[in-house]
């Protein structure tokens, strides 16, 4: 009844002051960095004017890294998107309790796992002679000298899928566990199968949340030194594989900074297309 | 008519299982190989298995010089230090986005989450230039501000989630019977805020433990912490040292995982990042 008869909280300046350490802290180490990175690839290495110096030679160098990065980035999401959707998919429409249990238990382990400790793991499981190889030798699927390292792109890929796919599995299934069930319900009376009712009647109503999900996702793909430096480190691998390469032996950031530039441009271009479709979903 | 139905469930069946087998080893595999190699004393091409199983590498590392307890303790050591920095920054600022007649809110919650929003790597090496200025690279202090930054957006938001879910009628009583500000705050507020404060960190000390990109810019080759120690001696080949480094690191996340869902309640969770 009383609630508001004393004020409770910080007034306006005492809120101010009690944020302050919070936003200097990401003034200090986001605002100002990325301030620094932008001025460092379109100054460095020249004669301090403003130039794209930077640019040029890193295309001239990385355009093939470039492109490898766009395309394992967007290959890795895709599958992501299409694991995460049949996962979450079975634990919402799934018949067999048993099965439903099992894969409930069994898809959330890697969302514990670290990255680094993901590409340690994929470094030996994956590698010719590591246990992938060495089950479907003895188990007659492949010769064994037919065996080969998958630590290349596929290694990339197949470790980012790995990890990421239980963050984004988690998050549509507790979105498609808040769905109105009706219209499964009514899917279901009309004999619709359940692949059908999946595509058509609920992957739409999850479609925010995925696009959410796949979204921090590519970002953290594109951020990740780990896993492309310990799974494939040679030519060609990912911008940030040549990020650090070109600081640590050239001390070079005019390069550096400006395949940093791509990088941002690569989440730009993402989060653009997600600010777009949620204002066109808040105007329908 | 019933054997075709038999059938199909038998045949449903067994994909199901075959299904569930493949999803197990595609998980468990590589974790399994980890684990051997946790425990391998000699393991060479083309055996499948090692040939000798044996702690001696355990023994190694774990030697009270050895380089994997220097790493554990110093890694731990970032992590709390990184978690009394964060929840000295995050929770004043969590309560005043709860509670405060802030300008602004929604912009200045966004700007916390720019950290993660933007590929790490490309901020980080800047990061590590601008402290060369300071004298902060290769310093424990540098690690920690890096992890802290990192970890910022769980502090910040779960602290808010967790002040915004205490009754502000509690609080308001509380005044009413005379306390001040700071008292309210402290006997009422901080109290019943504290499991969704945990929580963050909880969030903060992992985030700490796991970090590998800002630590490899700023601290190395000087601050040696888990992460570093198991990518250095994996690059090297030693993937006994690796694998021991990566089962430690696994240890507190799992363990962490399964015990948050006591500190993070759902009307905590309903209200982070609101």
């Amino acid at each position: 009844m009383s609630g508001q008869s004393m004020s409770v909280g910080p007034g306006r300046m005492g809120a101010i002051l009690l944020v302050a350490p919070a936003l200097l802290m990401i003034g200090f180490l986001f605002v100002y960095p990325f301030g620094y990175s932008v001025v460092s690839a379109f100054t460095d290495n020249g004669e301090g004017s403003w130039h794209i110096a930077n640019f040029t030679k890193a295309i001239e160098f990385y355009s093939k890294d470039i492109l490898f990065t766009i395309v394992i980035v967007s290959l890795s999401t895709v599958v992501i998107g299409v694991l995460a959707v049949a996962i979450a998919g079975y634990l919402t429409l799934g018949e067999n309790p048993t099965a439903v249990a099992v894969l409930k238990w069994l898809y959330r382990w890697p969302l514990f796992i670290p990255f680094i400790v993901s590409a340690q793991l994929m470094r030996t499981f994956l590698a010719k002679n590591g246990m992938m190889n060495n089950i479907l030798t003895s188990s007659g699927i492949i010769e064994p000298l037919a065996a080969q390292s998958y630590l290349d792109w596929r290694g990339i890929v197949i470790t980012f899928v790995w990890k990421q796919t239980p963050f984004v599995a988690l998050l549509v299934a507790g979105a498609m566990a808040s769905i109105d069930r009706t219209t499964i319900d009514a899917g279901r009376i009309f004999g619709a199968s359940r692949l059908r009712i999946l595509i058509e009647l609920v992957v739409p109503q999850i479609a925010t949340t995925l696009m959410v999900g796949l979204i921090l996702s590519y970002v953290v793909m594109l951020s990740v030194l780990s896993v492309p430096l310990m799974i494939n480190a040679q030519s060609p691998t990912m911008l940030t594989v040549d990020m650090a390469w070109r600081i640590n032996s050239y001390g070079d950031y005019g390069v550096a900074n400006a395949l940093g530039i791509m990088s941002y441009l690569f989440t730009g271009v993402v989060a653009w297309f997600y600010l777009r479709q949620s204002l066109k979903d808040k105007g329908a | 008519m019933v054997q075709a139905a038999l059938s199909s469930t038998w045949v449903r069946t067994v994909t199901r299982v075959l299904t569930m087998s493949l999803l197990a080893f595609a998980i468990f595999g590589p974790i399994t190989n980890m684990l051997l190699w946790a425990v391998a004393e000699v393991w060479y091409f083309p055996y499948k298995l090692p040939l000798e199983y044996g702690f001696s590498f355990w023994e190694r590392v774990f030697r009270p010089e050895g380089n994997a307890t220097e790493a554990l303790f110093s890694s731990i050591w970032i992590a709390l230090l990184t978690v009394v920095v964060s929840l000295a920054i995050a929770i004043p600022a969590g309560y005043a986005l709860a509670r405060g007649k802030m300008p602004f809110r929604y912009l200045i919650m966004l700007l916390f989450l720019l950290p993660q929003a933007f590929p790490a790597v490309a901020v980080h090496m800047n990061v590590a230039r601008i402290f060369y200025g300071l004298d902060l690279t290769g310093s424990v202090a540098g690690v920690v501000l890096v992890h802290a930054s990192q970890g910022l957006v769980f502090a910040v938001w779960i602290a808010t989630a967790a002040f915004a879910a205490v009754d502000a009628e509690l609080e308001a009583a509380a005044r009413n019977m005379g306390a001040g500000r700071w008292r309210t705050f402290t006997d009422v507020t901080l109290p019943l805020a504290l499991p969704g404060v945990m929580a963050s960190a909880i969030f903060v000390f992992l985030i700490s433990m796991d970090e590998f990109t800002g630590t490899y810019f700023v601290g190395a080759p000087d601050v040696v912490t888990l992460p570093m120690l198991l990518f250095t001696s994996s690059m090297e080949g030693n993937y006994q040292i690796a694998s021991i480094s990566s089962l430690i690191l696994l240890v507190p996340s799992v363990g962490f995982m399964l015990f948050i869902e006591r500190f993070l309640k759902a009307d905590v969770l309903a209200k982070v990042g609101n």
